[in-house]
């Protein structure tokens, strides 16, 4: 996993050296043939984690991007028509993430969609509280981002 | 067609800043003013210094630094509003009045700050797996 990670970092950084472009869109060209190769060569080893691992990471960025533009544009309509639509509420999410880096990561990424903000972790480690800005129904709510965030990211992470 | 890509970063940023600042004017209590403000300022900043980085594609140095300064600043701006929220909670501020739900309420111990999850007394909770 981190040989095949450092192996595709090398590759690339041949591939900017041979073609003596030194930037960020030459790099990642290069990161990308890399990756191909790698995949092309280990098609018959047994271990596939990194090259099911980076399309997923990808895969969560453009996820995260797509919420926070949707939630941001719901709580910029709020904001510029007079009439308030929230519903907000604190609300008591049981988590499965574990270790202080999938907890830290797991907030992290909560706080940062528009319309929900971590207030505090219990001392045990397995409830965040979050405040939701437009909480129409709990379990929903708990069910929504278990099924996005928390599944994504614990499947890059583990 | 670059010109146009930086034009519209630049212009959402700017935007998403701006709505930040309407929504602190006009939110009506403290949770909702900084849920706001921390997410658009991190989302406005960031684009602005995307922009920049497009602005100078020759330069690594610039578009590294500026990476580097999203980094940071999605690494840090929602710790400083988990510590901001938890104590504007602790320390007793109001809630709007068109609040739903509160699961928090009562959950902390006054005398050692101390936050229970409420497994052993609530009975709704979703059972977690056993750690």
């Amino acid at each position: 996993m981190v040989k095949q990670f450092l192996m595709n970092l090398l590759l690339a950084f041949t591939w900017v050296a041979l073609t003596g472009v030194l930037s960020y869109s030459n790099f990642l060209f290069g990161f990308a043939i890399g990756f191909f190769l790698l995949w092309v060569m280990n098609r018959n080893e047994s271990d596939h984690r990194y090259f099911t691992r980076v399309p997923k990471i990808i895969g969560f960025f453009l996820y995260f991007l797509y919420e926070m533009i949707r939630a941001n544009v719901q709580v910029a309509y709020d904001l510029i028509t007079p009439k308030f639509f929230m519903q907000p509420g604190i609300v008591k999410y049981p988590m499965n993430a574990k270790s202080d880096f999938e907890i830290n990561l797991l907030s992290t990424v909560i706080s940062l969609t528009p319309g929900t903000l971590i207030l505090d972790v219990s001392e045990d480690r397995k409830v965040l509280y979050i405040h939701v800005m437009y909480l129409k129904d709990k379990d929903q709510f708990i069910q929504q981002i278990k099924d996005g965030f928390e599944r994504r990211l614990l499947e890059i992470i583990r | 067609m670059i010109s146009i890509l930086i034009g519209l970063l630049c212009t959402i940023g700017a935007v998403a800043i701006l709505i930040a600042a309407i929504g602190i004017l006009r939110m009506p209590d403290f949770y909702l003013r900084l849920s706001v403000t921390v997410k658009a300022a991190t989302l406005g900043g960031g684009l602005l210094l995307l922009s920049a980085a497009f602005y100078f594609p020759e330069e690594v140095s610039v578009t590294t630094k500026a990476l580097a300064i999203i980094f940071f600043l999605t690494l840090t701006a929602p710790v400083a509003a988990h510590l901001i929220g938890r104590t504007a909670y602790f320390i007793g501020t109001e809630k709007w009045k068109g609040t739903v739900r509160d699961d928090l309420a009562g959950m902390y111990d006054k005398d050692t700050h101390q936050l229970s999850s409420g497994d052993a007394t609530e009975g709704d909770s979703v059972s977690h797996p056993s750690s």
